[in-house]
């Protein structure tokens, strides 16, 4: 029964099917209305990269901005270009490269966009703007490049770069894509998330043309973009260019800190680089070039290098000393029984002022010697991990052997033996004793300081026993908010009582002691300590730290300079030179600062040199 | 399994087993294009694939053919058997949905257990068809009387009612398409003819004033009563007849007014209205119909190859992936790609006929056009609605769709007819 019924019911749907095909052949290849509006109503995700913040420096000068730059898309499936050669003539470029950037980009796909030509100029731009209408498919991004007023502030500051696949990979909130820009180094990297600002992404209608035809849902899925908020450093650029140029010719590094603040004026890594080597189109090619340099510019010495203190850790011992009631203003050592040489100096009174003042190494021999034994029980080793335990925990609050929370990425920790250190040094308890460890004493062995921290202890001594921690930004964005961290002092445990000997003594080395000539400021009472830090290869460093003026310091500073030799000769008057540019805004002494503005130590630098060794070995002041 | 025709995998109709893996399979690639994105494609070793949609649809999938395993393993004579049972547990489903069901997408009609969640309604399709047929095996029954066509209608009126109740009017109307089983089985031409000319005129209503349909109503009767013997044209009575018919039907068509203005939903007057009126509010209410036609239209002859749609990314079309399916073919793969699917959907529903009429017993055979008609009608709405032919509802292309409910309930559909054809030399004719 029935059975035609099947043929009726399937002509029904086949009327229906003929239909559906005959409206789809209609929508699809007689109407072309759709077809444009297709093209009329093609979305655009735009995203729009907001501008970096600037950079100010400490009496708001701009040192780095944004110059736009435009990148040209090509959309196959849109492009089209009647006449080749007048078009490449138009953007400067051969018949081979349009060839072979539009037949990868029809590879990589015919509908979306693909990088044509990067990093135009405005002039460019502006060039070729009006003749875009004559070539659709071919869009125009805006984006930026760092842009550089001071070729002086760059490894502290860092550079700009395209994310590489590694930090893609590793990133924790999926918020950059490839070939996105991020803060690679110093500050930079530091304050990337407040100077990047937030991407925006706007979706928009857009035509065959790229002329925009309104937001997409009225704008319901757009996301704003957040301006980069700008970075008040509180470098001086000024300061900084002078103590840039006064490392010219050289390898080390210069620190300067305000010490009621412990805001960093200056902090110069040499040999350094032009910054806008690395924020242009030829980034990959000058990036090359200063990556494979023997010199290592790229690296930030100030915060990362390692260096022993040589001399100027005296000044630690002298008061960490004092503080434990081992030695006083009036302990005198002689030089007899010490392994350790001394400069000839008078010796009739050899107190801790007079040992500061003439760098001697003996008395700091002895010292050390009392500071581990002394009130201690049990044989020598026993003896020696007790008071070497009660000493680096003092020492530790100078900000030895730990990061001082400098608002670069890279700030190293350094080394400050401690009991443990030394226990798995010599592989187990009790294995060692002052005379393995002596070097400490004078500030070689196995200590490892960086500049910075150096300056940070010229600063400690300039306020008589506390700091801030030191930092380059002084302010984020209009409000100019600043973390707690950096406004809260720091005591160092060591009572201001304890100062005076020491401030005298280095006032004293400055005026007539192990400083030179040329390290002195006639009008400025400064105070320092030399040194000269070992190392395996090649001739000492010269180290240098000073404050000046004496009374309410405007200013610390520690300089280092590789193989230049003992700490009064290079270091010294550099510091001196810096101070006196700092504090009277000019420098009187031409011939000193000619003199080591042309000095090169260079000759000197030995190359690949092995990491500082732990062996105690001969001293020097 | 072996019976009197040999093995089950010689029993199987194979060719309605590979279209239908090749619907899962093409309605896969769709939903995978729809969320490719070339700058960072997913492949199946990311984590983020099986949280994706083509994940989620590829484990469905996964577990479908699970479901097919289970019902050929099943006895054949279960469905006839316990069918009372199935249609009775999906109507104490209905019933309860409102109660401990959850809301999804602003429909309050899912169960969830744990992560998986059941939409009862579509399950009820198959249940209502199994008991349909059920009572058609009856050799008493005849529907051309009235008595068993209430009783019929009581069968597809009850889970209707309560989809309705659940304001799922959509999927309500999916059991409209039962009328082609009882019509293959028996039922008087007048019900389909009335159906579609109920149809035709609430369309009519809508489209024309009443005032246009007045007059050609008018000239119809005029044509009549010129083409008509003369001794009907001499009584009185006849022009009485017609006078009724005009009143009758100019009636309904202000009762549409009034059913449209009053008894509709806001949002489905104003799918009606997109339909009538394609370029009516293109941005906001024809927003959907308008970017998927955009989106079918830019795929002219050869469409712009696979993965390659622009329309039909961004969730530029909305649901993409569940209803507007059919976009994303019509865009990636041209006229060719969906002239090839409906002819297919054509050959898929011809052989089901086919198999259906062959069957021996009354029970399978009504059953089969139960299926038949239940992926016709999906047909019709979901393809008819894409390209603006049909309001849009929520109904899905079968097999091409994304969504576990909608994927694993027309495999059920589908397979239980397998399965019974599959055991057809097995049972008794009638």
């Amino acid at each position: 029964m029935f059975e035609g019924r099947r043929l009726i019911l399937f002509l029904f749907f086949l009327t229906v099917a003929a239909v559906f095909v005959g409206k789809l052949f209609y929508l699809q290849l007689i109407d072309d209305t759709y077809e444009k509006a297709a093209d009329n109503n093609a979305i655009r995700k735009i995203i729009q990269v907001p501008f970096r913040g600037e950079v100010y420096d400490r009496h708001g000068k701009l040192i780095v901005y944004n110059t736009p730059v435009y990148d040209v898309y090509i959309t196959p499936r849109k492009a089209y270009v009647a006449d080749t050669n007048r078009f490449c003539a138009l953007f400067g470029i051969t018949k081979g490269y349009f060839d072979t950037v539009t037949r990868q980009a029809r590879t990589y796909s015919r509908v979306r966009p693909s990088i044509f030509l990067k990093h135009l100029s405005k002039e460019d731009f502006a060039r070729i703007q009006d003749a875009m209408v004559d070539y659709p498919g071919f869009s125009i991004t805006t984006t930026a490049f760092r842009t550089y007023q001071s070729i002086a502030f760059s490894n502290a500051l860092g550079y700009v770069a395209e994310i590489n696949p590694n930090s893609l990979k590793e990133q924790p909130d999926d918020y950059y894509r490839q070939g996105d820009y991020v803060g690679v180094s110093g500050i930079e990297s530091y304050y990337e998330d407040v100077l990047r600002g937030q991407r925006g992404v706007k979706y928009r209608m857009v035509n065959s043309n790229g002329v925009e035809k309104g937001d997409y849902k009225n704008g319901k899925l757009d996301v704003y973009p957040v301006a980069g908020q700008n970075l008040y450093t509180s470098i001086d650029i000024r300061l900084q260019e002078y103590a840039d140029s006064l490392m010219m010719h050289k390898v080390g590094s210069v620190v300067a800190i305000e010490p009621a603040t412990g805001e960093i004026l200056t902090m110069v890594s040499a040999p350094s680089y032009d910054p806008s080597l690395l924020a242009g189109r030829n980034f990959s090619k000058y990036y090359q070039k200063l990556a494979l340099d023997p010199l290592k510019p790229l690296i930030n010495r100030p915060p990362s290098a390692y260096y022993r203190p040589g001399s100027t850790f005296k000044l630690v011992q002298a008061l960490v000393g004092q503080q434990l009631g081992i030695i006083s203003a009036g302990s005198v050592f002689g030089h007899a029984g010490a392994p350790v040489k001394c400069h000839v100096h008078t010796t009739a009174h050899n107190d801790l002022h007079n040992a500061i003042q003439w760098s001697c190494n003996p008395y700091f021999y002895h010292a050390f010697r009392k500071i581990l034994y002394d009130g201690t029980t049990g044989d020598t080793y026993e003896r020696s991990a007790q008071g070497l335990k009660r000493w680096s925990e003092l020492v530790a609050n100078f900000g030895f052997g730990r990061k001082l929370g400098v608002d670069i990425s890279n700030e190293k920790r350094g080394n400050l033996p401690s009991v443990e250190y030394y226990n798995k040094v010599y592989k187990g308890e009790n294995t060692w004793k002052f005379s393995n460890i002596y070097s400490l004493s004078i500030g070689e062995g196995e200590l490892v300081v960086s500049p910075l921290k150096m300056a940070n202890f010229a600063a400690i001594i300039a306020n008589r026993g506390w700091y801030i921690p030191p930092h380059l930004v002084k302010g984020v964005g209009p409000r100019r908010t600043l973390d707690p961290f950096y406004k809260n002092p720091v005591s160092v445990g060591v009572d201001a009582k304890y100062f005076p000997v020491v401030v005298q003594g280095m006032q004293d080395a400055v005026l007539h002691g192990t400083v030179g000539a040329d390290g002195r400021i006639p009008d400025i009472t400064m105070c320092g300590k030399t040194g000269t830090s070992q190392n395996q290869k090649g001739k000492d460093h010269s180290v240098f730290i000073a404050f000046a003026p004496k009374d309410n310091p405007k200013i610390a500073i520690a300089v280092f300079v590789e193989n230049a030799g003992f700490g009064g000769f290079a270091a010294a008057p550099i510091a001196s030179l810096i101070i006196e540019k700092y504090l009277k805004g000019r420098v009187d002494r031409k011939a000193v600062e000619t003199k080591f503005m042309n000095m090169s130590y260079l000759a000197n630098v030995v190359y690949n040199r092995p990491a500082v060794r732990v062996k105690p070995d001969s001293l020097k002041k | 399994m072996s019976g009197p025709s040999g093995q089950l995998t010689s029993r199987i109709d194979w060719i309605s087993v590979g279209l239908y893996a090749l619907f899962v399979l093409l309605g896969w690639m769709s939903v995978y294009s729809a969320i490719y994105n070339p700058e960072s494609p997913l492949g199946l070793t990311d984590a983020a694939f099986y949280t994706s949609n083509a994940g989620k649809q590829l484990i469905w999938i996964g577990t479908s053919f699970v479901l097919i395993m289970f019902i050929f393993a099943l006895d054949f004579r279960f469905f006839e058997s316990f069918a009372i049972f199935i249609y009775a547990l999906f109507i104490l489903l209905l019933v309860a949905v409102p109660f401990l069901g959850v809301t999804i997408n602003g429909s309050h009609s899912w169960f969830k257990f744990g992560s998986v969640t059941i939409q009862p309604a579509e399950f009820a399709k198959t249940a209502t068809a199994l008991l349909l047929a059920k009572y058609l095996n009856d050799p008493q029954v005849n529907l051309s009387r009235f008595k068993d066509q209430w009783r019929a209608a009581l069968i597809m009126g009850l889970p209707i009612l309560l989809i309705v109740g659940s304001n799922e009017t959509g999927s309500a109307l999916v059991f409209v398409s039962f009328i082609m089983l009882l019509y293959r089985e028996g039922l008087p031409s007048e019900y389909p003819g009335l159906l579609l000319g109920g149809i035709f005129l609430f369309v009519s209503a809508l489209m024309l004033n009443p005032l246009t349909i007045f007059l050609v109503l008018l000239i119809i009767a005029a044509i009549l009563v010129l083409v008509m013997p003369i001794y009907l044209q001499r009584m009185w009575q006849t022009y009485v007849k017609l006078a009724v018919g005009i009143s009758v039907i100019m009636s309904l068509t202000m009762l549409v007014e009034w059913v449209v203005n009053h008894v509709l939903k806001e949002h489905q007057r104003n799918r009606i209205k997109v339909l009538l009126d394609p370029g009516f509010d293109p941005r906001g209410l024809g927003y959907q119909v308008t970017q998927s036609k955009i989106a079918i239209g830019s795929g002219g002859f050869w469409g712009k190859g696979y993965l390659g749609g622009t329309q039909t990314k961004f969730d530029f079309v909305p649901e993409q992936s569940t209803d507007f399916i059919f976009c994303t073919i019509g865009e990636e793969f041209g006229f060719v790609g969906v002239a090839v699917v409906v002819i297919l959907f054509m050959v898929f529903l011809w052989r089901l006929m086919y198999l259906a009429d062959l069957q021996r017993s009354r029970f399978a055979r009504a059953y089969g056009f139960g299926v038949v008609g239940i992926l016709f009608f999906h047909f019709l709405v979901n393809i008819g609605m894409t390209i603006g032919l049909m309001p849009i509802m929520g109904i899905p292309l079968p097999f091409f769709s994304y969504g576990g409910s909608s994927l694993w309930s027309f495999t059920i559909l589908l397979f239980i007819f397998l399965k019974l054809d599959s055991h057809r030399s097995d049972m008794l004719s009638r």
